[in-house]
């Protein structure tokens, strides 16, 4: 069978090789190649050496949108994991309005970024405006909003992982607990949360990958003021692609830093993934 | 149990109050939607009155300026085709890629698969530029470009179950005198129905939603903006002036979403889980 199949190679795998190679790998391979070079447009290339690398770690910008992005990114993966998890407790309680509640509480996820973002930025203004002030006049200002935006958007998909994850703590479990004598506070450390570990990690990284690649809510939002103080990584690479003219290798660069963290956090959660799955 | 009757009383009524809170941002663009553009800004919490009533004439402004019928159009189109484009090729290669065990196909499965932890700033340049130069800068560029980007975690998540389906069927199907072509069609396609219908909510919400690939490979300056891309345009540059128009072209923009969810929340939320479970 194997053998028939083989020769539809073309039917089977071309169509999507082509979109692939147009979509993915010639930018990809041409990106990395980029990085190393000094360019207006892809066609005038010269080849540089590492002084993009150079250019960056003289890149104020790029350090400041860094520590924005991790201090972001901790903020908002604590609150989302915590405010998720507490929601998901109580909606396995089974009362009143269940489903009501799940449907409310999911429906942010499926808004998307832009639009999320200007909603955010009108209703933030709008309670500002009673103190005479506004969102871009103060860069925490625009740290805040933005965690409280990715609260509103991401806690309901969180949610909905861990009730996935409470529902499949058996029942016996918990009842032989309580037998025991346990009380609510110690069934919920020592039975639920170390059963629920695997959607804990799964949240954990989804979080920390959305948070860290985090870009049209910040375009959105702030787009970064006041001065550059609320722009993140990807906001940054975006700025200096687009707006710095002589600076597009130095972009070039960014983005290949920004790659090797991104796929450095993948493969620490793969790593992470498959050794939990030893022990189960 | 009566104090657990009440505990759980009070805990309906804090879930009450954090509804409210979650849909207060949806409702104040709503109620701000309806006012006059000029006293949003004055109080923009209030309910509209007799004097700061518009009635539509914010949603008239926004269609108009922002031609929003025409990016509703486009939207649905790039993502309509591009999700079909995407569960057609996508399975077809997932199943040659499962089923044919030589060295390029599994470095092929592994391409894919490194696509998918690659951030699309490290690629957005490049691939803007490319696309610019093979003239796939159209709505139909942008299926063949969606295909590209969607085709790691669709071939992914396909591979993880085409896996789990047991060569017997298809090898009868095979002796029955089916090519590959009619086996995979016939056979393989309907048992991965429910992979399929997760590939296409994940593609859908991603397409739908997604801003800076149609901004970059499209532009503004054509007609085929998407919505993501013409709300930006409207109300891009800070402080924007209409703010009735901004607020009812946001509405605009919610309701097709929240139409989509209220109809398919049971695929959508299964789907979601899955594809956070296995991506």
């Amino acid at each position: 069978m194997q053998k028939t199949l083989k020769r539809y190679f073309p039917i089977f795998v071309v169509p999507t090789l082509i979109a692939f190679s147009f979509a993915f790998i010639i930018p990809f391979v041409m990106g990395v190649y980029l990085s190393f070079c000094k360019f207006k447009t892809i066609t005038n290339a010269q080849f540089i050496g590492f002084d993009n690398y150079i250019k960056i770690f003289a890149d104020k910008d790029f350090l400041n949108s860094f520590l924005f992005t991790l201090k972001f990114s901790v903020v908002s993966i604590v609150t989302i994991n915590v405010f998720a998890f507490m929601l998901a407790l109580a909606l396995t309680k089974k009362i009143k309005g269940t489903n009501l509640f799940r449907t409310v509480f999911f429906m942010p996820n499926l808004i998307g970024g832009i639009i999320l973002g200007y909603i955010w930025q009108q209703m933030i203004n709008a309670v500002l405006l009673r103190y005479e002030t506004t969102l871009i006049a103060n860069a925490t200002y625009g740290f805040w909003g933005l965690v409280i935006l990715m609260n509103w958007q991401m806690i309901g998909y969180m949610m909905i992982i861990y009730i996935a994850g409470l529902q499949n703590v058996p029942t016996d479990l918990i009842e032989a607990a309580q037998i025991d004598g346990a009380t609510g506070w110690q069934i919920l450390t020592r039975v639920k949360i170390p059963m629920v570990m695997p959607s804990i990690t799964i949240c954990l990284f989804l979080t920390v990958s959305n948070s860290f690649k985090l870009f049209d809510q910040n375009l959105a939002l702030t787009a970064g003021a006041p001065s550059k103080k609320t722009a993140m990584m990807a906001l940054d690479i975006y700025n200096t692609f687009y707006g710095r003219t002589g600076f597009e290798g130095v972009g070039q660069a960014k983005a290949v830093l920004f790659f090797i963290i991104a796929a450095a956090i993948a493969l620490t959660q793969l790593a992470v993934t498959r050794r939990k799955e030893v022990e189960q | 149990m009566k104090k657990k009757k009440l505990s759980n009383a009070i805990l309906f009524c804090v879930l009450c109050v954090l509804v409210v809170i979650f849909l207060t941002p949806i409702f104040f663009v709503v109620l701000n939607s309806f006012k006059g553009k000029l006293f949003i800004s004055n109080d923009p919490f209030a309910f509209p009155t007799k004097e700061t009533f518009a009635g539509l004439s914010n949603y008239i402004n926004g269609i108009e300026k922002t031609n929003f019928f025409a990016s509703f159009g486009w939207s649905a189109f790039i993502t309509v085709f591009s999700v079909l484009a995407i569960l057609l090729f996508t399975s077809m290669t997932a199943y040659y890629l499962t089923r044919v065990k030589t060295k390029i196909t599994s470095v092929l499965y592994y391409l894919f698969v490194f696509s998918m932890i690659v951030p699309f700033q490290m690629v957005m340049f490049t691939m803007s530029k490319l696309a610019n130069m093979t003239h796939l800068n159209n709505p139909v560029g942008m299926v063949i470009l969606y295909l590209g980007f969607g085709a790691g975690l669709s071939i992914f998540m396909f591979c993880g179950f085409i896996k789990s389906v047991p060569l017997d069927i298809e090898e009868a199907a095979m002796i029955d005198g089916c090519n590959p072509l009619q086996t995979f069609f016939k056979v393989v396609l309907p048992i991965l129905k429910p992979t399929a219908i997760t590939v296409a909510i994940l593609n859908a919400m991603w397409i739908w939603n997604d801003y800076l690939l149609p901004y970059l490979v499209i532009g503004l300056s054509t007609p085929y903006k998407t919505i993501p891309v013409s709300v930006q345009y409207l109300v891009g540059s800070y402080g924007a002036k209409d703010m009735g128009a901004m607020m009812a072209l946001l509405v605009l923009s919610i309701i097709p979403i929240i139409i989509f969810y209220l109809t398919c929340q049971k695929y959508i939320i299964e789907g979601v889980v899955a594809g956070a479970v296995k991506g």
